[in-house]
């Protein structure tokens, strides 16, 4: 009999799995955090993995990393360094030792730490049998050999196997965190339905590597995280990606407007096209177009002909939609360009995050062509904001730019889902009275009537020359193309009355103001959380909407000694923020291709204040 | 009341109804304003197409000023781009009788993929080209169908380009409908026009255009009485493929090549020409006749040169959505919130 274990509480956590971008990592790590979701911890992911879908194996490059914070109370981050590494195999823990805690737990796969793998890893020794993991607490199994036993006379090949050993990892984590394995175990009985021997070899080395955990001399110590106190609903796990797209889906069904996605895919934004296509039985249409600029253009078309018109993309593609956004924007024709913005510039890092398209968004154009541009703040928070950008592009007749990033994207985090009937209806009228048309008339927000072809009567031409004002003839007209380029700017101006003010939290007034955007909401807050533990007056308060910025920014702003904006870039809203308020500001910009560490801004803070609590 | 019946009868349509109120403005002599003309004058014969149902896009060049004159719902886009509109257009609503208008460098040189994809697609659209082999509204630079050699403002010394052949382009592209004309043949453009309306999947309809200011005279050969009858040769489903004034010569096969020949005692016998199949499923005959134009030896072929039936990409878009529809049921926006893995919080 194995002696009783010993279980210790913890409040939070911090795991990374990582091994070979053919291990499975990001599989074992979103399925221990769906089962983290759903014994009610607060979670946080950062899924992090190279571009090539298999780089050679065992090398550094090709490791693929998958890390989950969770707690027992409300977090906003994927955490900074991991307490706990899942090692398989010795690349992944040269590509992720200086990353880790001191003194965190190292789970590594010893089966893996061959010569060969030692090699590729570029160790000269091994680091589990030198002192270079002095420091951290170190527990070999080989979880390759014991996924190999679990699974003796199956009739799957021995490559079949060894891809097995990622369930026996996720089992071991399981008994390690007292999770169930109920949950996974349905996962795989759904996704290898047609294959029972692959249901019944993934189960049995996730039970395999879960009664390891409990008979081993290894471990003597399970830890427990309690529950989170989350607001009462229902929830679930979801990533930005996915609810971006549920969120179109949405606003589709409270428009009455069939939706068209013109796409081409492009990481880290080909999911939302890929979760779309899906909807087929809600009349959704997506079309995989053969480049970037038919993705934006069908949409166009889609549009005139009056539907709820997307595209979704990644930098380089928002570069080469800009001049169809330009058209969107002169025939004043609603859609909504989606940038899940990556690492730039170029090609840049694809599936890496960053801030760096936003003033490509608000004012990469030629010509003064304003468009509205929007920011999701958390995955969850992509619902929200894809409702918005539809509702303001539909209402305000213009293109909307919806900002989310490969964080948002790929992260994930409970979600408390909210009713189909509690979401507001959004608005549409189309023109058909014929009696005093005209393409271009005005309405109080100066948007243009929005007409579907199909309507007797109301024939009429539109594109992207400029027009003249009411008749929407082509027009060379100076003053009128004068009234035409305000007239186009006030629209976007006018939001400023439909969008929330920009709330504060903590004091209205102080030293400091921590002002950000986009996905590096959830590492801001809990900065200025320990900045408070630690005694400093910090508060903080976060653009959803940049253009145009709430019509309190400027109030707010000024009531504060100091603003400290830190972005993924090189000071983009920093930028906008001095050139539209002639404010200093301070900045925090690293652009690692990662998420900001809470420490970076909290060290940033205490900087800012002359260290003084 | 009930009894009262009202006689609706439909009033035909003339040309005059698909005019605009927009001075038409391109150059004095120029080929488009027999395209629109022709164009205005078999909309109102078009079966089962109403006027409101119509729509023209395009792209930027002088032919993509096109929409403005038609009294149609109308998009003049930017360059290139208007396959790619169209096919948003259409496949968001397959009711609609959609047309693109578009020049030989918007179509083939900046539009190129979205004219390849549209074609291999099937999307339902109606693509004309004006094909005037020459860059117009820029002045007069040489465009991606100007013949090798070609002197123009950006070929001083001659084009070193070798020119696209549009038909051979969109026969290669899988278009199930490739028919060429001539602006200045009246009735075979209308002709073209109403046979390409009828079509349902990508009809694809060259014309060639005279640039009255860039490129004057460049299809002379094809359309001056004096020329025309020994250089053209004019297809027609089912009947052999004879040329010139006395329908005296005709296109043979010799081996694997068309071979233009004279037909008569002791020569080559009607017999041995070629009888022209448009419903040829296989697109290999019908390449052939759209290169003769490439050979100076060859008369230049109009007419349809394929049409055949496949199901269209619009088409299949909607089948999807109602047999899913039919297997799902209607989409349920509450279930789809709430599906997969959910937990409660008290």
């Amino acid at each position: 009999m194995p002696k009783e274990k010993e279980v210790q509480n913890l409040s939070e956590v911090t795991v990374r799995f990582a091994g070979d971008s053919g291990d499975g990592m990001q599989l074992t790590g979103s399925q221990f955090s769906d089962t983290t979701a759903l014994m009610g911890n607060d979670l946080s992911t950062l899924p992090d993995y190279p571009a090539e879908i298999r780089a050679p194996i065992g090398t550094v490059y090709g490791v693929s990393g998958f890390q989950l914070h969770f707690s027992s109370s409300d977090i906003h981050t994927p955490g900074d360094r991991p307490d706990i590494l899942v090692a398989m195999n010795p690349a992944a823990i040269k590509k992720n030792i200086s990353e880790l805690k001191p003194g965190a737990m190292i789970i590594a796969n010893i089966d893996s730490f061959d010569r060969k793998n030692l090699q590729l890893a570029k160790y000269e020794t091994n680091p589990l049998e030198d002192s270079s993991l002095e420091g951290y607490e170190v527990y070999p199994v080989p979880i390759g050999s014991l996924t190999a036993k679990a699974l003796q006379g199956t009739s799957l090949s021995p490559k079949e196997v060894s891809r097995c050993k990622n369930f026996f990892a996720l089992g071991l984590m399981y008994w390690l965190f007292d999770r169930q394995v109920d949950q996974t175990v349905s996962w795989i009985q759904k996704k290898f339905a047609k294959k029972p021997e692959f249901i019944e070899a993934n189960t049995n080395a996730l039970l395999a590597g879960y009664n390891y955990g409990e008979n081993t001399e290894l471990f003597n110590t399970r830890y427990n995280v309690e529950p989170a106190k989350l607001p009462k609903g229902t929830y679930r796990s979801i990533s930005g990606n996915e609810a971006t797209a549920l969120g179109f889906l949405a606003a589709s069904v409270k428009s009455k407007l069939p939706l068209f996605l013109g796409s081409y895919p492009i990481t880290p934004a080909s999911e939302i096209l890929q979760y779309l296509s899906n909807y087929k039985n809600f009349g959704v249409k997506t079309l995989q177009a053969e480049d970037e600029i038919a993705g934006i253009t069908s949409a166009i078309g889609a549009a005139f002909a009056g539907n709820l018109a997307i595209t979704t993309t990644s930098g380089p593609g928002l570069a080469l939609k800009t001049e169809a956004i330009g058209l969107a924007l002169m025939t004043e024709l609603p859609i909504v360009i989606v940038d899940v913005q990556r690492g730039g510039p170029s090609t840049g890092l694809p599936t890496k995050t960053e801030q760096a398209d936003l003033l490509q968004a608000v004012y990469g154009r030629n010509g003064e062509a304003p468009v509205a541009v929007l920011a999701a703040s958390t995955p969850s928070d992509c619902f929200n904001m894809a409702i918005e950008a539809s509702r303001l592009a539909i209402k305000y007749m213009t293109p909307v730019i919806l900002l989310t990033d490969g964080y948002l994207a790929n992260g994930s985090e409970p979600w408390k889902i909210p009713h189909a009937n509690e979401l507001p209806d959004i608005p549409v009228k189309f023109r058909t009275e014929k009696e005093g048309f005209a393409p271009y008339l005005r309405d109080g927000n100066l948007s243009r009537p929005w007409v579907k072809p199909g309507t007797p009567g109301l024939e009429h031409r539109i594109g992207g020359l400029e027009k003249a004002n009411i008749s929407g003839a082509v027009s060379y007209d100076p003053e009128n193309h004068n009234l035409m380029i305000n007239l186009r700017a006030q629209k976007v101006k006018n939001m400023v009355n439909d969008i929330p003010d920009l709330t504060v939290d903590g004091d209205m007034e102080g030293d400091i103001l921590v002002l950000g955007w986009g996905g590096t909401y959830g590492a801001i807050k809990e900065a200025v959380i320990k900045a408070r533990e630690a005694g400093y007056n910090v508060s903080q308060a976060h653009l959803k909407y940049i253009n145009p910025l709430p019509k309190n920014t400027e109030y707010v702003l000024k009531g504060f000694k100091n603003v400290l904006i830190p972005e993924i870039n090189l000071g983009q809203l920093s930028k906008i923020i001095r050139s539209e308020f002639l404010i200093p500001v301070k900045q925090l910009n690293i652009v690692r291709g990662l998420p900001f560490r809470v420490s970076d801004i909290e060290n940033k803070i205490k900087e800012v204040l002359g260290g003084i609590a | 009341m009930a009894d009262q019946i009202i006689e609706t009868k439909e009033i035909k349509l003339t040309a005059k109804d698909f005019a605009t109120d927009q001075d038409v403005r391109w150059c004095p002599g120029c080929g488009d304003y027999s395209i629109l003309a022709q164009v205005q004058r078999s909309f109102p014969d078009l079966v089962g197409i109403k006027k409101e149902n119509i729509v023209w896009i395009s792209g930027i060049g002088c032919s993509s000023r096109f929409p403005y004159y038609m009294n149609t719902y109308g998009f003049h886009s930017i360059h290139g781009r208007a396959p790619a509109i169209a096919t948003g257009v259409k496949v968001s609503r397959p009711e609609l009788s959609v047309w693109v208008a578009a020049g030989d460098g918007d179509l083939l040189s900046i539009g190129g993929n979205h004219f390849i994809h549209a074609c291999r697609k099937n999307v339902d659209l109606k693509v004309l080209l004006f094909n005037n082999r020459i860059y117009g509204l820029t002045k007069g630079q040489y465009s991606p169908t100007s013949e090798k050699g070609k002197i123009t403002k950006t070929s001083p010394y001659g084009s070193v380009d070798y020119p696209f052949n549009p038909a051979a382009l969109a026969l290669g592209s899988n278009a199930t409908f490739v028919a060429r004309s001539l602006d200045r043949d009246t009735k075979h453009l209308q002709e073209m026009i109403r046979r390409a309306a009828a079509h349902k999947g990508l009809a694809f309809l060259e014309i060639f255009q005279n640039c009255s200011i860039f490129n004057d005279g460049a299809f002379d050969i094809l359309t001056d009485k004096k020329t025309k009858d020994d250089n053209v040769l004019v297809l027609e489903h089912g009947k052999p493929m004879l040329f010139g004034a006395n329908k005296d010569k005709g296109i043979i096969m010799d081996g694997a090549k068309p071979k233009a020949v004279e037909i008569g005692e002791g020569k080559h016998r009607i017999e041995d020409v070629l009888v022209h199949d448009e419903f040829d499923e296989s697109p290999l005959l019908a390449t052939l006749l759209a290169h003769m134009t490439d050979d100076p030896s060859m008369p230049t072929p109009i007419g349809v040169f394929r049409q055949v039936t496949k199901s269209t990409y619009d088409g299949d878009v909607e089948e999807q959505i109602t047999s899913v529809t039919s297997k799902k049921g209607e989409g349920d926006l509450e279930k789809v919130l709430f599906t997969g893995s959910t937990w409660e919080v008290n």
